[in-house]
């Protein structure tokens, strides 16, 4: 199938959608296309599964509602339109001395993505999701409502559409509280660690006094070598001494220029290239200064390299799993991708904190999450259902923003909330992942 | 400091344009016909540095409007330094076909509009020996094509006219740049598929247009590529051109 415009980043599954793009927050809400019946907000198409697609529906393209609305240098509340790439905010804030309180793996997100799925980032034993940021938003409703939504004002709509997924109506702009910063830089300790327990010992050791915290995990090794990784921590360079807010310098701005005919992982390329990133460091803790977009976003350097999954596309995972015996079914999870040999170049896990979020489907809890992306073949499916039994078994969750294939009964169990947030649904809303795990609930 | 005016400042490329300009901390007058929306791009321009921003809801197909604008504006901004006129609509050519009042309106909006407000914008230029003059026609003017004759028509008038102001003017030192974009992905095609490698996004259009401007280019092709598409195009001979479906 050629490429829509509208599609989601792991290119899978691939429908065809069409889009109404929006210009202006002031303009009423289109109504659906000829031959299709609900509308879903999508932004710039940086959700891995299907909580961006609307098969048979209509999407409308926020990118071009990305105006300022106003920015408090000395307070850094922002208020800004939906569209807006998380890109475009650190270019205004950060020679001002103000970051997101939030980042997530990549800056090429919108504002409203970011709220919809609530996502989260490696300071979130510090901050918690975007969503704890949010001071309010702007919300219209199908039936032409227009909406402020704050923790106290329509408190129940703030609630539901924050992690909402787009599904309670149209957000126009949001307000959004920054964090203070004394520049650019991160002083980033990396630490090799030979295992999984290691990996928990550095995280319990770190969360306390680094800011930011995260692991990249080789998934290919068994046995003793069985999460193996590094361990990165980071807090914010005080002053602004040595340093000045220069240019990013290590963006190669490298972009994979087509799809290849195949994948290009598959169970050699990712042994090597594991085998590789795991030698590269040869100290056993490495400490320097970094930019922030290199530690926040480092795959961004690669335009589209999601291309590298080849024409199927990829399938992420991401669980949550809390307790000590979350501990545990981790270490049975590697087991078993690294068995199956077919999981991606890089594995992330970190250690989320007990910051509640105001988002009533919001995913994170307290405990250790892993994220890792599959090449789509015909077994992975099987495979992601062996790792949602796990997720289950303890009570864990497992992230909408990447899914593409969850079970109805694995989404019901990982939020029990579903049934009050489906209350809150714009009945002139959905999207193709609502309707796979929530159904018709109405 | 630079002082900028904009007209057609709600359009696509105008806004990024003027965004390039708010970094660079520019003073701007902005014209547009909906002044919700010029609110809603004035706002914008402050946070991202523009030094003032002043606005200006006027539709500019009411050309007796258009010395009470550029009075507005001069006094606003006495020592104007670029003036980007960037308003314009893409006619449906089928209607235009039809509907002798549909192809007047768009000569009048594509074309007589910007010769009315640039005849005295080139007199005030030419009398302060600075200045620049950015106007954004189209390659639609280069060759007249059955699926798009009358917005051809209109840009390909501009550019002669423009071809003539720039003659004229570079004699008092005042700059006349003819930007010539290709397809861009904006509201104003947005009835179009907008994909593929001839489509441009209005961000790297408005770069070419701020360039053009610093370096003083005379006419500009957005993106560059089709400089050789137009050549090319304007090389066919009449006798095969018009047995041809463009």
């Amino acid at each position: 199938m050629a490429d829509s415009i509208y599609t989601s980043w792991g290119r899978y599954p691939q429908i065809r959608q069409q889009g109404i793009p929006l210009q202006w927050r002031s303009d009423p809400l289109p109504t659906a296309l000829p031959d299709t019946d609900r509308l879903l907000p999508y932004g710039n198409g940086r959700s891995y599964g299907d909580v961006c697609l609307n098969r048979g529906g209509t999407v409308l393209d926020t990118r071009q509602l990305d105006h300022i609305i106003s920015f408090d240098p000395e307070t850094g509340v922002l208020r800004c339109e939906s569209g807006m790439l998380l890109a475009d905010v650190l270019r205004l804030v950060v020679p001002m001395d103000w970051l997101l309180p939030v980042s997530p793996g990549t800056r090429f997100a919108t504002i409203g993505g970011a709220l919809a799925n609530d996502v989260h980032g490696k300071n979130h034993h510090r901050a918690g999701t975007f969503g704890c940021h949010v001071r309010s938003f702007e919300l219209i409703r199908s039936d032409g409502s227009r909406r402020v939504c704050t923790p106290t004002e329509n408190s129940e709509l703030f609630s539901a559409t924050i992690g909402g997924l787009g599904l309670t109506g149209l957000v126009t702009w949001v307000e959004l509280q920054l964090r203070r910063i004394d520049g650019p830089m991160l002083h980033e300790e990396s630490i090799k660690f030979a295992n999984l327990d290691e990996f928990f010992q550095l995280s319990d050791a770190s969360d306390e006094g680094f800011e930011y915290t995260v692991a990249w995990v080789d998934c290919v090794s068994r046995d003793d070598a069985l999460g193996r990784g590094f361990f990165a921590r980071a807090n914010h360079v005080p002053a602004r001494a040595s340093v000045s807010a220069s240019a990013y310098p290590g963006s190669a701005g490298f972009n994979l220029p087509f799809t290849p005919p195949l994948s290009l992982v598959n169970r050699w390329s990712l042994k090597a290239f594991n085998t590789l990133y795991y030698s590269r460091q040869q100290q056993n803790r490495v400490v320097r200064n970094v930019h922030y977009q290199g530690f926040f976003y480092p795959l961004d350097s690669i335009g589209s390299w999601n291309r590298i999954y080849g024409p199927k596309g990829m399938l992420q995972y991401q669980c949550a799993l809390p307790g000590a015996d979350g501990r545990e079914v981790m270490r049975e999870m590697l087991r078993t991708i690294a068995l199956a040999g077919n999981g991606s170049f890089l594995a992330v896990l970190k250690i989320f904190g007990d910051k509640p979020s105001p988002g009533m489907l919001s995913f994170p809890r307290p405990g250790v999450t892993l994220a890792l992306d599959f090449p789509n073949q015909p077994d992975v499916f099987r495979l992601l259902d062996r790792l949602d039994d796990m997720t289950r078994s303890v009570g864990g969750a497992v992230y909408p923003a990447k899914d593409a294939r969850m079970s109805s009964e694995s989404f019901r169990s990982y939020f029990p909330g579903w049934k009050e947030f489906s209350h809150y649904i714009d009945p002139g809303f959905s999207s193709s992942f609502w309707r796979r795990v929530g159904g018709e609930v109405l | 400091m630079k002082q900028i005016m904009i007209i057609g400042a709600t359009s696509a490329i105008a806004q990024s344009v003027a965004r390039l300009f708010a970094t660079r901390r520019a003073s701007m007058f902005l014209v547009a016909r909906n002044p919700e929306r010029l609110a809603v791009v004035a706002d914008d321009l402050r946070a991202r540095g523009a030094a003032a921003v002043h606005c200006f809801a006027a539709d500019l197909a009411e050309h007796d409007r258009h010395t009470e604008i550029l009075d507005a504006a001069w006094a606003n901004l006495p020592a104007m330094d670029i003036v980007l006129v960037a308003h314009g609509i893409l006619p449906d050519q089928s209607q235009c076909q039809a509907s002798v009042s549909d192809t007047m309106h768009a000569l009048d909006v594509n074309f007589l509009s910007v010769v009315s407000l640039l005849t005295p914008l080139a007199n005030r230029f030419e009398a302060n020996k600075h200045g620049t003059l950015a106007v954004i026609s189209s390659v639609a003017g280069d060759r007249g094509r059955q699926s798009n004759y009358v917005y051809g028509a209109a840009k390909s008038g501009l550019d002669a006219f423009l071809q003539g102001l720039r003659n004229r003017l570079s004699k008092a030192g005042v700059h006349v740049v003819t930007v010539k974009p290709g397809f861009v992905a904006t509201p104003m095609t947005a009835h179009l598929p907008q994909q593929g490698p001839l489509w441009a996004q209005p961000d790297d259009v408005a770069e070419g247009i701020v360039k053009a401007i610093d370096k003083q280019k005379d006419v500009v092709y957005l993106p560059g590529f089709w400089a050789l598409i137009m050549l090319i195009i304007r090389l066919i001979p009449e006798r095969i051109f018009k047995r041809l479906s463009l």
